[in-house]
């Protein structure tokens, strides 16, 4: 069965000026991890807010789990859990107090499903006589987390949930949606963080409202359409202003430690050369080398 | 020749209660420079930095920005210095044009000076379309793209920037760094707080902090060699996973 499956959804806002959702089609398998890749504005969350029942589309269908989002709503809110990108938490409410709020919503006590938040309430649970407004970022999400899982969705909406959150906890976050994953659960999980697409089993990439690509991590990689190289030297800033000024290249820009660039036509001698024009322009310490593309680079292709 | 010091603190400290949130940071950073101020969740990077910008007072420490104290200076420093906060810094109900009015009003710019510079900025930005529009309703990125520049309207020595480009798309967010390029360029340190690692590399110096201390402060390529790893993201886990606050 299908989780969510989605039919050419569609959502303007301000009279049809701000075009949220532009078509939107795809699905997600039962017990799937899927990925919802674009940056903020792309229309994540309000694909999120469509699934969760809480806005109508203009047009197109939705179903959760063969429920219709238009007449089965009430179904819908009791079988899954959403985490939504902002403000989900009660700020003057502590830690435990919302999370037994939440709880009680569902009809449920904060006892009745510890088992499955365990690994991340005993991180947050030092805390829990704080309040929500004064835990910092990667606690807040850990705690929204709890609350959106206290009643043992089937099925789990998670909008940004990694946003401000560090390197480590984004990490951590991960590998508790991997066990989450493990008991059956399935996952449509947003993210402006293109290294968190590799941990999805399926990704859509989305941007301006539409769906640029939909594949496993690996496929959309495959698409890549050039080679790609990364070229390092003394001054990064500097060559950053070379390479700009290079006719033959399709695409340069910073990555990292490196910078990426791809040729517009691909011919043996094009890198050696490249190496000599940068040497001529004072470039020193240069380095070059061929590389797989991540996933961020297939973003910035598709945004061109 | 010495490199002119645009910030230096001393034991520089910040508590709430018996929490000690910022505890005696000493750093220097130099004119110019890019300057990545980098820690895991609630390290005390935020709390840090308004001190450094004259918005909360410290418990104890010293600290001078553009050699005005941050005790008994602040007016001086505000005027010296551009902020762009964590959370949204312009007003989202103000339209692209107001908010560069207001903002250069309180900066205290010349109603000729908002004008000519405000033109210039929406130029440079390519805002010109927008420019009458909501800033509410303009793309993350082309809003964090605009409040730098408001921030750095009055032409400040140095501009505090806590993390601009979290969720920004990955177009954006280096469109967002040429900005940082250039100031650096024009002489304007910048220091600035982020979560992407790849931004870390981008930064002339970068401190960690772990649990209100800094633990680790020196160029990307030093940091690498002194951990004996490949990348910043690497450097980051060998010293956050040891802290005691994390996910606080
Ligand atoms: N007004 C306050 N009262 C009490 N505690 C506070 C206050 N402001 C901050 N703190 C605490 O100080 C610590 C440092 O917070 P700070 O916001 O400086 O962290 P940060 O490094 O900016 O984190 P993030 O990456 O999440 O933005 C946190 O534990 C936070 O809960
Ligand atoms: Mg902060």
């Amino acid at each position: 069965m299908e989780a969510v499956s989605i039919n050419s959804l569609s959502k303007s806002f301000n009279k049809g000026a701000i075009q949220a959702l532009d078509a939107v089609s795809f699905s997600v398998q039962e017990g799937e991890l899927f990925g919802l890749i674009g940056p903020d504005g792309a229309g994540k969350t309000t694909l999120f807010r469509i699934l969760t029942t809480l806005l109508l589309p203009d047009s197109g269908e939705a179903t959760v789990y063969g429920w219709d989002i238009r007449t089965d709503y009430q179904k819908i809110r009791r079988e899954v859990g959403y985490m939504p990108g902002k403000f989900s938490l009660y700020q003057d409410l502590t830690v435990e107090e919302n999370l037994s709020f939440f709880a009680s919503v569902f009809g449920q006590k904060l006892t009745d499903n510890y088992a499955l938040i365990q690994d991340i309430y005993e991180q947050i649970a030092p805390f829990k006589d704080r309040r929500a407004g004064k835990l910092s970022g990667g606690m807040k999400q850990k705690l929204a987390l709890c609350c959106a899982l206290i009643h043992r969705p089937k099925l789990l909406f998670l909008d940004e949930p990694t946003t401000g959150v560090d390197a480590v906890s984004r990490k951590e976050f991960w590998e508790m949606l991997k066990k989450l994953k493990a008991q059956g659960m399935s996952i449509l999980v947003s993210t402006p963080y293109m290294d968190e697409a590799n941990l999805c089993e399926r990704i859509a990439l989305i941007q301006n409202g539409k769906i640029l690509s939909i594949d496993s991590p690996q496929g959309i990689i495959k698409q890549y359409p050039t080679p790609l190289y990364a070229v390092k030297a003394k001054n990064m800033i500097s060559l950053l202003a070379t390479l700009r000024q290079q006719e033959q290249l399709a695409s340069c820009y910073a990555f990292g430690e490196y910078h990426h660039i791809s040729f517009k036509s691909q011919d043996a001698q094009q890198l050696q050369q490249l190496q000599q024009t940068l040497e001529a322009a004072g470039h020193q310490e240069i380095s070059m080398l061929a590389i797989e593309p991540s996933i961020e680079d297939c973003f910035i292709e598709l945004m061109h | 020749m010495e490199a002119e010091k645009v910030i230096q603190t001393v034991d520089l400290s910040k508590h709430f209660g018996d929490f000690i949130a910022c505890n005696a940071i000493s750093f220097e950073v130099f004119k110019g420079e890019i300057f990545g101020f980098l820690g895991a969740n609630g390290a005390g990077k935020t709390t840090a930095m308004k001190m450094l910008c004259g918005l909360s007072a410290p418990s104890s420490g010293k600290a001078t920005i553009a050699g005005f104290d941050i005790y008994k200076q602040t007016e001086a420093i505000k005027k010296r210095i551009g902020y762009m906060s964590q959370k949204f810094s312009l007003y989202e109900d103000l339209s692209v044009l107001e908010n560069i009015e207001f903002f250069g009003g309180i900066y205290g710019l010349s109603q000729q000076e908002i004008k000519q510079r405000g033109q210039q900025l929406i130029d440079q930005l390519g805002l010109a379309d927008v420019a009458k529009n909501m800033v509410g309703s303009l793309p993350l990125g082309w809003k964090q793209k605009l409040a730098f520049s408001v921030a750095s309207l009055h032409d400040p020595e140095i501009i505090f920037l806590d993390e601009p480009t979290g969720g920004v798309d990955p177009v954006t967010r280096r469109q967002f760094w040429d900005l940082i390029y250039a100031a650096s360029v024009r002489g304007i340190t910048v220091f600035v707080t982020t979560h992407y690692m790849d931004e870390a590399e981008y930064c002339h110096r970068v401190s960690i902090m772990v649990d209100g201390e800094i633990k680790a402060l020196d160029t990307p390529e030093n940091l690498k060699k002194q951990f004996q790893v490949d990348s910043m993201e690497d450097v980051f886990f060998e010293l956050a996973r040891g802290a005691q606050r994390l996910g606080d």
